[in-house]
């Protein structure tokens, strides 16, 4: 958008970032990078009791060009992790992710030759989710967490981090 | 279907993430046209090392490290492990933890079928079944966390019995889900069973002959359908098994529809069992009373100073078994589920090999697959039924 | 037990050379067999009638460098027969410095990856294997992970990130 060089810092830019804002945190729409046991409570909270429908995140694409939310769920290893990078590079901005787990926040309990220790060396994580499996519950409270974190965004922000 | 007519070969890459392959699994599919010519499973893709992570922690650390394997159906790893290293240290465990340890796992297994169906379904284009079965998730889920603590990744399983005893209701609840559930069995049989697109979808599809699964090492549902009438809990029954009563459900043609009947059946039958189960559940001990291996009882630490000696003793220390080794295997949803330990004679296992079923299911997809169209994979991955964590430990 | 008792003496009278030794502990019977008639002995044990061993559960590979103190590996089968339910466990020891033993999809297809994994875990090689490749590991992974002297964190951390950091798959 040309408006940062146009109109500056002040009132009008900022009313802008609270619509655009607005609109990008309750319209999330999640890629489910379920690798393990945390996609299960992940399938979990889209089911009709922990229903994150709610929240916005009702479309669960798995195709990565329409999604702008990534929720690394599950243990990643250095098989998985060109694949993890290609997939990231492939969504398009703005974009977040979520590291669901102790196995996507730091490895977990697999500290061995196989597994990366947190997806964080792979691509830059927005909310860290601990748990072994992390409740539903914790999936929902992360994914408002990111709202509140979009909420301070703005549009003169530099895309490129 | 027809073999190839052209010599155009097109080689298209399904996965790693994808959602109908059931978690990272890759598949290299050549095909002319919509049919399949070849198609190489490429695993791995959460290879974590567990086998060799065995061999630097004690036997009771490993524990948790078995309800990652199979993460749909926990409680089958742990009593699979827990029964080898009984075995080694040759044991004997309380009737009536045997009889929980029959309940947890018979309602394992059918929260194991649920979420089978509701995957498989929702592949296929059923997306109704999927809600309903995480419904019925949702209160075995309720069910797991009153007796352990955690809905999934239970490790309640202990060597010698059970983490702790059952809490007070959750007999009655149990009771509740299992007179409820066959109403819900006959809801989701109605919408799938007789239905015309999913007869189309998967009558003839996948096909496997009995001496063919024989060969390819199938077990479980998948070597049922097919005609084969084995299952461990009645060749080799293991914790109580031979007191219950029930059906071994065998299909004809060893087709995706027959393996969906199958693990349907299955379904009434765990159901069954556990009624079984808790009518006839005897009182007792949880655990086995023997000071070097099992850890003492949690109201008796506080009283008793042999008690917290003998607790710090097992936990530092770890157990010990004689050298050798065993072989034990038991029937996890998914099928022969096996566990190869063996023992040095010091606290930490020489070699533990696990057995995973869905790793030899998965070998005979390209029997199945070949010659059939790209929609036909799809229904033939949901029928093997298969976790990428077993198969890629 | 008079019935592993069978299965071993049958398959001694079969072939004499071939079984080197065996016991009986908790209720199975083990075969240690000749490294040069694995395939021998489990074409026999596949096709009799009374040992009738049609499937094959498990085949893996056992580094026994810390537990006898020599450099061998061990390559362990589970056998079954699902209409005589018994089961028998075959081990055969090879040298570590050359290790090659004969393949056994020819009798049971299961083995094909079962063998695959013994390759990548250990480095056992199998003379005869359809497709002898890597199946866990990664691209551009050396070395093989369940041998004793590998190092649980493993050797190359740096080298695999920077495979995927050029993004190469």
């Amino acid at each position: 958008m040309g408006i940062e060089t146009v109109f500056g810092d002040n009132i009008l830019t900022t009313n802008i970032d609270k619509v655009v804002n607005w609109a990008r945190k309750n319209s999330l729409w999640p890629m489910p990078f379920g690798l393990a046991c945390c996609a299960i409570e992940m399938m979990s909270s889209v089911a009709p009791r922990y229903d994150l429908a709610r929240f916005g995140a009702e479309v669960f694409r798995f195709s990565p060009r329409q999604s702008d939310l990534m929720i690394v769920a599950g243990t990643v290893t250095y098989k998985m992790a060109a694949v993890t990078r290609k997939i990231y590079d492939q969504m398009p901005e703005p974009k977040w992710v979520i590291a669901m787990g102790a196995c996507a926040s730091s490895g977990g309990i697999f500290d061995t030759y196989a597994t990366v220790q947190g997806v964080d060396e792979i691509v830059p994580v927005d909310i860290y989710l601990p748990g072994c499996p992390p409740r539903p519950e914790a999936l929902i409270h992360a994914v408002m967490e990111l709202q509140e974190k979009i909420k301070g965004e703005s549009v003169l922000d530099n895309p490129d981090r | 279907m027809t073999a190839a007519t052209t010599e155009q070969v097109m080689t298209i890459n399904m996965g790693p993430q994808h959602p109908s392959t059931h978690g990272v699994l890759r598949l290299l599919l050549e095909l002319d046209g919509e049919t399949v010519v070849k198609v190489t499973p490429d695993i791995g893709y959460l290879h974590r090392g567990i086998e060799k992570l065995a061999e630097h922690k004690t036997y009771h650390q490993f524990i948790p490290l078995t309800d990652r394997l199979d993460y749909l159906a926990p409680m089958s790893n742990n009593l699979g492990y827990a029964l080898a290293v009984e075995k080694l240290l040759d044991i004997e465990v309380p009737k009536r933890a045997q009889y929980i340890r029959v309940i947890m796992c018979e309602l394992t297994r059918i929260s194991s079928h649920l979420l089978w169906l509701a995957t498989h379904a929702l592949d296929i284009g059923a997306m109704t079944v999927f809600f309903y079965c995480f419904r019925e998730r949702e209160t075995l889920n309720d069910l797991f966390e009153m007796v352990a603590g955690a809905r999934m990744n239970l490790s309640y399983i202990r060597i010698g019995g059970v983490a702790r005893d059952l809490p007070d209701g959750f007999i009655e609840k149990t009771r509740d889900f299992v007179n409820d559930f066959m109403g819900r069995l006959r809801d989701y049989e109605t919408l799938l069973t007789k239905n015309k697109i999913w007869l189309m979808r998967t009558k003839g599809v996948g096909v496997i002959s009995a001496e063919d699964a024989i060969n390819y090492g199938l077990s479980g549902p998948c070597v049922r359908g097919s005609g084969v009438r084995w299952d461990v809990r009645k060749s080799e029954p293991y914790s109580s098994y031979d007191e219950m009563d029930f059906i071994v459900p065998v299909g004809e043609n060893g087709d995706v529809y027959d393996r969906y009947l199958v693990r349907l059946e299955e379904l009434r039958q765990s159901n069954e069992i556990t009624r079984q189960a808790m009518d006839n559940l005897p009182d007792g001990e949880y655990i086995a009373d023997i000071p070097d291996i099992v850890l003492p009882k949690k109201e008796n630490l506080k009283q008793s100073m042999e008690s917290l000696i003998h607790h710090f003793k097992v936990v530092t220390g770890g157990i010990c078994p004689p050298a050798g080794e065993v072989y034990t295997c038991v029937e996890a949803p998914k099928g022969e589920l096996g566990y190869y330990i063996v023992s040095d004679g010091t606290k930490h296992p020489y070699r533990i090999k696990i057995r995973p079923p869905s790793f030899v299911n998965l070998e005979a997809i390209e029997k199945m697959v070949v010659g059939r169209l790209l929609a036909d994979v799809v229904a033939v991955i949901g029928s093997l039924d298969i976790v990428l964590g077993e198969i890629d430990r | 037990m008079t019935e592993d008792v069978t299965i071993g003496k049958r398959l001694k009278a079969k072939f004499p050379e071939a079984v080197i030794g065996g016991k009986s502990f908790r209720g199975e019977l083990t075969i240690n067999i000749n490294k040069d008639y694995i395939q021998r002995a489990a074409k026999f044990l596949c096709e009799d009638s009374e040992s009738d061993f049609d499937y094959l559960s498990d085949l893996c590979g056992v580094d026994l460098s810390r537990l006898e103190r020599s450099n061998n590996f061990e390559v362990v089968y589970h056998l079954y027969s699902i209409k005589l339910n018994h089961r028998v466990r075959l081990k055969v020891k090879i040298p570590a410095s050359n290790p090659n033993i004969d393949t056994v999809t020819n009798i049971w297809k299961t083995a094909d990856w079962h063998e695959r994994e013994a390759y990548d875990m250990f480095g056992i090689i199998f003379n005869g294997h359809p497709n002898l490749q890597r199946i866990l590991t990664p691209e551009g992974f050396e070395g093989h992970p369940l041998r004793k002297d590998y190092p649980l964190k493993g050797r190359q951390p740096e080298t695999l990130k920077g495979i995927y950091r050029e993004g190469k798959q």
